[in-house]
This record gives C-alpha cells, sequence and structure tokens, in this order.
C-alpha cells in the first residue's frame, strides 16, 4: 500500500539519515566546545506568543487547542528561544548561549533543500552586543562550516540598518521609503531604481541610493568617502576589526543584502557555497526581539539548513 | 565557456533574435547558437536555450547563472527567488484584458448580470491577482494554446494575453479593454551567483546598459 505523506515534508531512511547524523555531530561539537548548550522547545506554540516578535516570518500553519486558543507551528527557532530566555531566565547574568537542532515550519513552495518541515541548527547569543557578540558568531559560524567539511562556502555580511539610515539621511518621505524597501527586499533593481527616479532627491543621492545595494565584494566595499555611506557602514568595519583572518577571508561584504525576516536590528549575514544555487542559512542581529517578550537584551545568531548544508557538501564532492 | 565565466540561459522564441544581439555586445559568439535550430546546450559558449517560462527555474536553482526573460514570466512566476538587474528594453509587450468587439463589453455585461466574469489565460496569476485588485470577481480558466479562440465558443467571455502589436486580437474580432502592464526583456541572476560571481554579473550589466 502507498500511503501519501503531506506536501513538503519527507521521509528520512538509514542512508542518508547516517549523512545528516555527520553533519548535525560536527556542528553539534563545534557549538558544545564554544559554550553553547543545547536547548529544545514545543514544535508548536500559541501563536499569540510567537506574534510578539512582530515583523517577523508569520507562523503558518495553526490549529484550534481543547480550550480554542489559537496554536501555531513555529516558524524558525528564535523567535521560540526569545521566548525562553525571557521566562525561563529572567536574572541570570548575560551573555547567554544556546544551540538548537530542531525542525521549523514554513509555507513555501516545496522544491529541492526547500521543505515545509525542515531541520534547522543554529545558535543564538543573547547579551552580548555588536560587535563583539556579531564577530563570536561569525567565529562559531565559520568553524561550524569548517567541522562539516565544506571547502568553498563564503559568508556574505550586510547590515540591515544600513539602507533604512541612507534613506534617513537623505530625507526620503516615510511612504516613498516602505516602497523602496519593498524593491529591496524582493530584489528587484529595476524596480528600485524606478521608485529611486520618483524622488524628489538629488541625482548625486539617487546615484547612491541605487549604488549602494549593488555593493558587495571585499573589504575596499567599506572604504566610502566620508558622508552618510561611511557612516552607515561603520557598523560593519567595527566587526571586520575583531574577526581573525580565516573568518574575513570567508566574508563578502554585501551593502544591499536584504533577509526576509523582520525582525534583524544590524549585522546579517547569509551563507553561500558555489554548489548550491540557495543560501544554506543565515542570521544576524535582532537587538530587539528578547525585549518584546520582556527582557530587554542585544542578541545574535545564526541557522543553517541541515539538508541545503547536506546537497553543498555532496555538490562539492562531485565537483 | 565565456569569458565571464557565466552560464546564460537564453530564451528562444521572439526574445531569442535580440537577445542573441546582446549577446555578441558582451563579445560571446552567437553564431553555432544561431545557426543550430535543434541543439539547447552550447557548453562552449555557456549558453543554454529554452523556452522563456523556464529561464527563472534554471536561474533560480543555479544551473544557470544568469538568464534574459519577459517581464510578462516574472510577474506570473513572482515567487521565485532571483534578482531581477536590468530592463533590457526590447520585446516590448502589454499585458491586457480583450474580449469580443461591439458596445456593450461581454467581459462588464457578464460583471453586471451574473457577478462574476470568465477569464481565459495563459497567465492565471497575473490574471486571478488583477481581477483582485480592481475588486471584481472573476473565474481564472487556464488554457495552454491560442487563447483567442475561447471568447469566440463561448468558454469565457474575457481573456489577458501578452500582445505586442495587437493584430492578432484584431483577427479574431477582440479589442483590447484594459492594460495591465508593459513587459520587456529582463535579465535576471541566480542569488548565490551574484554575490559569488560578482565581478563578472556586473561587467554584464555595465555592458548592457551601454
Amino acid at each position: 500500500m502507498i500511503h501519501p505523506i503531506p506536501s513538503g515534508t519527507r521521509d528520512v531512511l538509514p542512508d542518508e539519515m547516517r549523512e545528516l547524523r555527520a553533519i548535525t555531530e560536527a556542528l553539534r561539537g563545534v557549538f558544545d566546545r564554544s559554550g553553547y548548550g543545547e536547548v529544545y522547545t514545543p514544535a508548536i506554540e500559541y501563536e499569540e506568543v510567537l506574534l510578539r516578535a512582530g515583523g517577523g516570518l508569520k507562523p503558518a500553519y495553526r490549529v484550534f487547542d481543547d480550550h480554542g486558543e489559537v496554536l501555531a507551528l513555529r516558524a524558525d527557532m528564535t523567535v521560540p528561544i526569545a521566548r525562553l530566555v525571557a521566562t525561563r531566565y529572567p536574572t541570570a547574568d548575560p551573555p547567554l548561549r544556546f544551540c538548537y537542532f530542531a525542525h521549523a515550519y514554513r509555507e513555501v513552495r516545496p522544491h529541492r533543500g526547500q521543505m515545509r518541515e525542515f531541520l534547522q541548527a543554529g545558535i543564538e547569543l543573547v547579551g552580548a552586543p555588536a560587535p563583539q557578540g556579531t564577530a563570536e558568531a561569525l567565529r562559531v559560524l565559520c568553524a561550524s562550516l569548517d567541522a562539516v567539511g565544506l571547502e568553498g562556502y563564503r559568508v556574505g555580511l550586510g547590515d540591515a540598518s544600513l539602507y533604512p539610515a541612507l534613506l534617513a539621511a537623505f530625507d526620503v518621505p516615510v511612504e516613498a521609503r516602505d516602497r523602496l524597501m519593498h524593491e529591496l527586499a524582493t530584489r528587484d533593481f529595476v524596480g528600485l531604481e524606478r521608485e529611486v527616479r520618483r524622488l524628489d532627491t538629488g541625482a548625486e543621492e539617487a546615484d547612491l541610493l541605487l549604488a549602494v545595494p549593488q555593493m558587495r565584494g571585499g573589504p575596499q566595499v567599506l572604504e566610502a568617502p566620508a558622508g552618510p555611506v561611511a557612516d552607515a557602514v561603520g557598523g560593519l568595519r567595527a566587526v571586520l576589526e575583531l574577526l581573525p583572518d580565516a573568518v574575513a577571508e570567508r566574508v563578502i561584504f554585501d551593502l544591499g543584502l536584504a533577509r526576509g525576516l523582520g525582525y534583524y536590528t544590524g549585522a546579517v549575514f547569509d551563507v553561500y557555497d558555489p554548489a548550491l544555487g540557495a543560501p544554506i542559512g543565515g542570521g544576524g542581529r535582532y537587538d530587539d526581539l528578547v525585549g518584546r517578550f520582556g527582557r530587554s537584551l542585544p542578541a545574535v545568531g545564526f541557522a543553517l539548513g541541515v539538508d541545503r548544508l547536506h546537497l553543498a557538501l555532496a555538490g562539492e564532492e562531485r565537483g | 565557456m565565456n569569458s565571464f565565466g557565466l552560464t546564460i540561459a537564453v530564451p528562444r522564441g521572439a526574445l531569442f533574435a535580440p537577445t542573441l544581439d546582446a549577446i555578441d555586445r558582451l563579445g560571446i559568439d552567437s553564431a553555432e547558437v544561431r545557426a543550430n535550430d535543434r541543439k539547447l546546450l552550447f557548453a562552449d559558449v555557456g549558453i543554454v536555450t529554452m523556452r522563456p517560462s523556464d529561464v527563472p527555474t534554471y536561474v533560480e536553482a543555479g544551473a544557470a547563472d544568469i538568464g534574459i526573460t519577459g517581464k510578462d514570466v516574472l510577474m506570473e512566476q513572482s515567487e521565485r527567488n532571483v534578482f531581477e538587474l536590468l530592463d533590457l528594453g526590447y520585446g516590448r509587450c502589454t499585458m491586457v484584458v480583450a474580449s469580443v468587439e461591439g458596445d456593450p463589453d461581454p467581459g462588464a455585461e457578464a460583471l453586471r448580470r451574473l457577478g462574476v466574469v470568465r477569464v481565459a489565460t495563459k497567465y492565471p496569476r497575473t490574471a486571478t491577482s488583477w481581477f483582485e485588485r480592481t475588486g471584481r470577481q472573476a473565474e481564472i480558466v487556464e488554457v495552454k494554446g491560442s487563447v483567442e479562440l475561447a471568447p469566440l465558443t463561448g468558454l469565457v467571455e474575457a481573456i489577458v494575453d501578452l500582445t505586442a502589436t495587437g493584430t492578432t486580437l484584431r483577427e479574431n474580432h477582440l479589442v483590447i479593454r484594459e492594460e495591465i502592464a508593459v513587459a520587456t526583456a529582463r535579465l535576471i541572476a541566480n542569488p548565490v551567483a551574484h554575490k559569488l560571481k560578482a565581478e563578472a554579473i556586473d561587467r554584464v550589466v555595465e555592458r548592457l546598459r551601454g
């Protein structure tokens, strides 16, 4: 008998499981040695608790419990851990270090490396402000990828506050800012150009608004002439100064990097590998998120898609 | 492979010739591609050819680093995770709502009397979103072949389709009732290639912009 399983889910059989387990064990070793304690939280939470995150990914799958409360499957682990910190560690001295291996659930068009139920491995570093906390997260990230044996990876590093800061510096009206941010988030540079040309800013400012999101590459990207762009990349320069060479060599500074999740406040990063057409994972700073659950602490973290990591490793093997 | 080290997805059909002209401007020799109608993969010059609607699929997965396709395709496949880098300007078409000529417009008449207009299209998502955004109830009928046939046989009262000159519409006694959007050819890039092959992709954009 053939019995179907829901779209966007899949079974894992022993040969594949053995390979996935090798990856997660290597990651766990690095997380553990770096002082990150593993936690697990319920896959299903009260929707209103998850929604306190505001702006982030809305949970896609909901059910009612026996009291009529709305329960939802988590879309990531960052929000549940923010809840956990505020609830279980109301007074503990920061910084707090947690890691996790857990499934998250998103309403996506299922395709290779993007299931509706997918396993994430990641860390959250709570109570460590920028730039030191960001640099630590990037060090752990690179150590993790090295430990699983990924060779060609690069880490795109940007700043979620960079473009909004530029828009504010150029006095772009608030309604127009939303439109520009939308074009940037949907990676439509044709749309961005159309919206920027519509603004009544000077030609020089307009050119900067179009050029900056396309700037990506080595540390020379951060060498802007004094002005609003130089101010906006200050945070990234500070992170770079704290990175060991082996990590800094992996970094691609990307002034146009925009991650879909709405709660990022500062540095954001994406992990790329030439063997895979989509990012393997990513993360960033979310300095306001834990505060929304009642304990105001700056935080940073990353999550890796274990399936995507596996696909990239297999791709590198094939060459 | 070409001098940029990029695999380029090239659309066959109406965009084929102007796209190969653009490829020539990049200094990539397209002679073999022009000469060969059946072959799909041209590894020597890093070119793969396909239907325009398949270009986002290949580029999103990274099977091609960059590609060229119409904005109509990108609108219809808006969930694809690709970077839209440049409006190439050629292949200009308009996405329109059309219905059988005469007054009253059969589409408007169906809405007034029956509350719902039936619309045939190859672009179901574009059509659905257009009628939703304009606050009208529509029953979208997806067809694969000649859309013009659908209103002539009474299958639907209106169509949503792409038109360049309007000749096919006129020949089938259809008139444009609304213009939804203008579509031109766009250069798109895989999100990972955009970062890892930044220098090459920026050179392509710069040359094609000039």
